[in-house]
């Protein structure tokens, strides 16, 4: 079994319903973000358009962060989800420089890195990730990429050609997927980063990352 | 360019997003790598002193010895402050993951701090030179891992492309030799001409070799790749412009040019001028370097 995820961006409306439920299910801290949609505005008034993006973990087969720690606090579950060990995490931040994606962070309350687990604990008891059952569109698709009868394998066969994943040149061999992806959603050096302004907030850099730092 | 630089129509901008994380790796990891540097260099360059100039530098093992001690002690404090959960530390050794160059550092370092407090025992204590001499051996074996192994976690750093093994490999042999050069400099008034003189040469080419290779990521970096070429734009008119020239200037073109005319001049007045500014100027080097890919947003 290897688990992945799709995501249809032509399906995502940037309700960030899945964002929401993220946060509540694992009680992750505020300022930090196991899962996050980006806007990204593209074109120029009145042609313009809004793209969402949920982003969040690639859990890759060839993971960076599970080769870079020295502890094994990130390690492979035996259905391919790279999960964390918080009590065993030395917080070098190791991970974090790692990975190519900027999925990893360093939890302000427990001084350990975290990330997305593709809700490790609740597939554990045959339940689906809480972002999957939050989202209205079925936007997210979630399931087991080795089973050729599950309905994210039929997913990809179904748009073979328009499946991508972020980064490929990494080497990592992510097992998250978009469908309806472009450059300004999948790479982040596509699209203006304006520092000090965003539409709802004005913080675009965490000055301190944790205790001490 | 990015495609919203060269496609005017698409002028794509972030309008809502998360902050996102500054500084991972901050001062305290450049700390690390220039304490590191010294405490090896002093190692690496005494082993040749004490083949090629034995009988002039038989009162140098305990300063060398001490030098490195130290430094390589400041190496692991700062290595300790760095982590989120420094009292963590001990699962290293009891959770080793071998893929990790973290912690082939670790378990080479601790062993290298074991074998230089048993120099120092068989100096200070014991006064055995010979078994003194025979742990150097070790002490020099144990520093060329010791030296490397940064390069190695920097080259594995997938998202930061400025980062590449092989060229850090040769970066942080450099900066060992010109930190143990220069540390060595300040011990020139107990030293012959010729031995202060090869040690000026070896700052020399140190700081030459490392500047031109400096000067090569900044004049072809951005030609291999658009991330390297958007890091690298932090130090091309960017934020640590100012802060990477002083480096440069400081570290490699000064002590170039003092090292080069005391050579040239048969004196060495000039050379713990060009010592300190090489130090200085070295943390100045690595700390820009280590915080421009760090600046880049990852997703």
């Amino acid at each position: 079994m290897k688990l992945g995820f799709l995501v249809d961006l032509n399906l995502c409306m940037g309700c960030k319903g899945c964002e929401i439920a993220c946060k509540v299910e694992n009680e992750v801290p505020l300022s930090s973000w196991r899962l996050r949609v980006k806007y990204v505005d593209v074109g120029t008034f009145p042609d313009t358009k809004r793209t969402y993006t949920p982003l969040r973990c690639n859990h890759c087969a060839d993971a960076p962060c599970e080769r870079i720690c020295p502890v094994s606090a990130l390690h492979y579950l035996d259905n391919g989800i790279v999960n964390v060990d918080k009590e065993r995490c030395i917080g070098c931040a190791g991970c974090v420089m790692a990975c190519p994606y900027g999925a990893i962070y360093i939890d302000p309350e427990t001084n350990t890195a975290d990330k997305c687990t593709y809700c490790a604990h609740r597939i554990a008891g045959g339940m689906m990730p809480s972002c999957v059952v939050a989202c209205p569109v079925e936007a997210n698709i979630f399931g087991d990429v080795a089973d050729p009868s599950s309905n994210i394998s039929k997913y990809i066969m179904e748009f073979q050609g328009n499946v991508q994943v972020r980064k490929p040149e990494k080497g990592t061999n992510p097992h998250h997927y978009y469908v309806g992806g472009g450059e300004v959603q999948l790479n982040p050096l596509a699209s203006k980063r304006v520092e000090g302004f965003s539409l709802f907030n004005n913080i675009t850099h965490l000055k301190h990352i944790g205790k001490g730092h | 360019m990015a495609a919203h630089e060269t496609v005017a129509a698409m002028n794509a901008v972030v309008t809502l997003d998360v902050a996102l994380p500054g500084i991972v790796w901050p001062w305290l990891v450049t700390m690390n790598m220039w304490a590191k540097s010294i405490g090896t260099g002093v190692i690496l360059l005494g082993f040749y002193l004490f083949k090629n100039y034995s009988a002039e530098t038989k009162t140098m093992k305990l300063p060398i010895t001490l030098i490195s001690f130290i430094f390589l002690s400041l190496f692991l404090l700062f290595t300790l402050a760095d982590l989120h959960q420094p009292f963590r530390m001990i699962n290293i050794f009891l959770h080793p993951h071998w893929s990790s160059p973290i912690t082939y550092g670790a378990w080479i370092a601790s062993a290298l701090m074991g074998v230089l407090s048993f120099m120092l025992y068989a100096l200070y204590i014991k006064k055995d030179e010979e078994l003194f001499d025979k742990l150097y051996t070790w002490a020099f074996v144990l520093s060329i891992p010791v030296t490397l192994y940064t390069a190695i976690l920097m080259g594995m750093s997938t998202g930061r492309e400025l980062w590449q093994t092989p060229v850090e490999f040769v970066q942080m042999v450099l900066a060992a030799t010109l930190s143990g050069s220069a540390a060595l400099l300040f011990f020139k008034s107990k030293f012959s001409y010729e031995l202060t003189r090869d040690l000026a040469v070896v700052l020399f080419v140190s700081v030459t070799a490392a500047f031109i290779i400096y000067m090569g990521e900044y004049i072809f970096g951005p030609g291999k790749a658009e991330e390297v070429r958007m890091t690298l734009a932090y130090v091309q008119g960017g934020e640590y412009t100012v802060m990477f020239w002083i480096g440069q200037i400081t570290a490699f073109i000064i002590p170039a040019v003092l090292t080069l005319l005391s050579v040239l001049n048969r004196t060495t007045n000039l050379l713990p001028l060009a010592a300190i500014l090489a130090l200085a100027g070295l943390w100045i080097v690595k700390h820009v370097w280590l915080m421009i890919p760090q600046l880049l947003p990852m997703s």
